[in-house]
């Protein structure tokens, strides 16, 4: 493999890095199954492209992007907390309308921003960095986001976010407002994700209605191989393991692509990772994805949850 | 302290699984009683706990605690005055975060959680120093992950929790009764302790009659949602084990001999 093959890797995996965060955030920190994430993934692509093709600073068209994924992410948490749909569907029901939302964003199914000012246009133009500003670039964002996560997540109401995934009848019991705790950290992650969708918009130059379909995969199989390779022991080997494990996701692909697999089955590929992950008991505890364990197991959890729900209404 | 007056909790009203729990409890608990709560399986001792705690609300009836109309809070508001253990460790604490956190979690029981440091060095002090009281060497682990520690360990760690800001009432829902004897006896006897130090007004749910009638200064036994027997001072000194077997028998037989309980008890 050439060195912009590799480089090319890198530069992906820091980039779609943020959505995994974001995947990382609420399905492992919250244990929330949020669906949100192909939607908001594109919004975050849609809204940055409109925004420059609007003349504006693509900085402020990343902003933007973070603030409308937060909004999806807390539209997703308000029709879990508020009107007691099941986290699955809220989140598939948000994921749908964004679906048409996005269209009306964009216009139409495409756009490019070829000849437009991205962040990487910007950092090409600096001869000094050679090939390496993207990548510069996009570690850059991926450290400043991986720090304030790291201590946010060590903040009052981090940890009290966390402890909602963890324990939530527990961190109830203590005081704290849980539904509140899943609207904060569903706003995260899904801000996280737009925020990837943005960086990966300017960095391919186009938004494309279909450019987030099967993020929640890619994601997962990130944070598992991540965490295979480096572990969870503690907050920072988390979430170092998270960008670890998009970069080696992206250089897999890149890697299989070379050897001729066409694109289109990529999907495939990514899907089977994460359920050859699963298939396996140890892995599945290991990792702990509470929210993905085998139907069973979660039936029994709903229906224990059902039967809280009404008896608190009965 | 605490006042349940005539309170009523039905489960699944009206369907086929209709469950009265709770069929016109009054207790009127004062400052400083610790009320050993004992009855069989369904009786409705937990409901009871977690009527006072939030988790249900009642059907009718007031639930009052230090003058103030609880009846209708959010269980995560009345959490600012009450400390709860369960039976089941694991229900008590966050597996994947450290003993410090927990404690520093714990220690912001009914405050708004900010944007502020999650635990301060001086907290760390403070939460060696609790650790240290439990004598199980948990307080040179405060960084340890809380899944790491052994049943008795996390139960005792999780009365440390409940008890750290300290509580108006204590609820503790047969919290030694997944534990092995010794582990139970120990476990027990720190929370007799903790209890003790800071003077808590404290329900406390038991399967053991010689247990309910040794902690505490009150007993109060229930059966099919109701209390029974309420007893104290002299009346529950004298008061066997084998005297609650009887009452208890008594109880559970006939309707009449139950109402005959009913009226010596209280
Ligand atoms: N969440 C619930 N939903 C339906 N029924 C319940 C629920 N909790 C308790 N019950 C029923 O209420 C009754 C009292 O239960 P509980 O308070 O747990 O008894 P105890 O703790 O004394 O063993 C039992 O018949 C139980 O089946
Ligand atoms: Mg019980």
């Amino acid at each position: 493999m050439s060195l912009s093959i590799w480089l090319g890797s890198l530069e992906q995996g820091l980039l779609w890095g943020a959505m995994v965060l974001g995947v990382y955030m609420t399905f492992r920190v919250l244990d929330y199954p949020d669906l949100t994430v192909d939607g908001a993934f594109t919004l975050g692509a849609a809204v940055t492209a409109q925004y420059i093709l609007l003349g504006n600073n693509p900085w402020q068209a990343v902003l933007g992007a973070m603030i409308c994924g937060a909004l999806a992410g807390l539209i997703t948490g308000l029709l879990h907390t508020g009107l007691r749909v099941a986290p699955l569907l809220s989140g598939i029901l948000t994921m749908i309308a964004l679906y048409s939302i996005n269209l009306r964003i964009m216009g139409q199914a495409n756009l490019s921003l070829l000849r437009e000012q991205t962040i990487f246009t910007q950092v090409r133009d600096i001869t000094l960095l050679g090939p390496w500003g993207p990548v510069l670039l996009g570690l850059m964002v991926v450290i400043v986001v991986v720090g304030l996560l790291y201590f946010f997540l060590q903040t009052e109401l981090g940890m009290s976010v966390r402890a909602t995934g963890d324990n939530e009848q527990m961190i109830r019991s203590l005081g704290v407002n849980t539904s509140t705790m899943k609207l904060v950290g569903l706003a995260i992650g899904n801000a996280l994700v737009a925020l990837s969708g943005s960086l990966v918009a300017q960095y391919q130059g186009f938004a494309d209605i279909g450019m987030g379909i099967g993020m929640i995969i890619a994601g997962l199989a990130s944070v598992i191989i991540g965490e295979a390779l480096v572990g969870n022991h503690t907050l920072f080997r988390a979430l170092l393991a998270v960008i670890v494990g998009s970069i080696v996701y992206r250089t897999v692909i890149s890697l299989v692509l070379q050897l001729g697999m066409p694109a289109t089955d990529l999907k495939l590929l990514t899907s089977l990772i994460v359920v050859v992950a699963l298939a396996f008991p140890l892995v599945r505890q290991r990792l702990g994805f509470r929210s993905l364990r085998l139907r069973g197991e979660q039936v029994a959890e709903t229906g224990q949850c059902a039967q809280d729900l009404s008896s608190r209404r009965g | 302290m605490l006042k349940l007056d005539n309170v009523h909790k039905i489960f699944h009203p009206g369907g086929v699984n209709e469950k009265v729990a709770l069929r016109g409890v009054t207790l009127h608990v004062r400052p400083g009683d610790v009320v050993t709560i004992i009855g069989s399986n369904g009786a409705g001792k937990s409901t009871l706990l977690n009527v006072v705690a939030g988790v249900y609300e009642v059907d009718t009836g007031k639930v009052i605690l230090d003058n103030q109309d609880i009846t209708r809070w959010p269980e995560h508001i009345r959490a600012a005055h009450i400390g709860r253990v369960f039976q089941d460790p694991l229900r008590g604490t966050a597996a994947s975060m450290t003993i410090e956190e927990n404690l520093a979690l714990a220690l912001r029981r009914g405050r708004p959680r900010r944007l502020r440091r999650g635990i301060t060095q001086a907290e760390r002090q403070l939460f060696k120093e609790r650790l240290a009281l439990l004598g199980l060497g948990l307080e040179d682990r405060l960084t340890t992950r809380v899944g790491l520690l052994s049943g008795g360990q996390r139960q005792a760690l999780t009365v440390l929790m409940a008890t750290i800001a300290t509580p108006k009432i204590l609820l503790l829902d047969e919290h030694t009764a997944a534990l092995d004897p010794r582990t139970a006896a120990t476990v027990l006897e720190l929370t007799e302790r903790i209890i003790a130090r800071h003077r808590l007004t404290t329900l406390m749910v038991t399967h053991n009659l010689a247990q309910a009638l040794h902690t505490g200064n009150r007993t109060v036994m229930m059966h099919e949602g109701r209390i029974i027997l309420d007893l104290y001072g002299p009346e529950r000194e004298k008061t066997t084990v084998a005297d609650l077997l009887k009452m208890f028998e008594q109880a559970s037989g006939n309707a009449f001999t139950y109402d005959r309980v009913l009226l010596s008890g209280s």
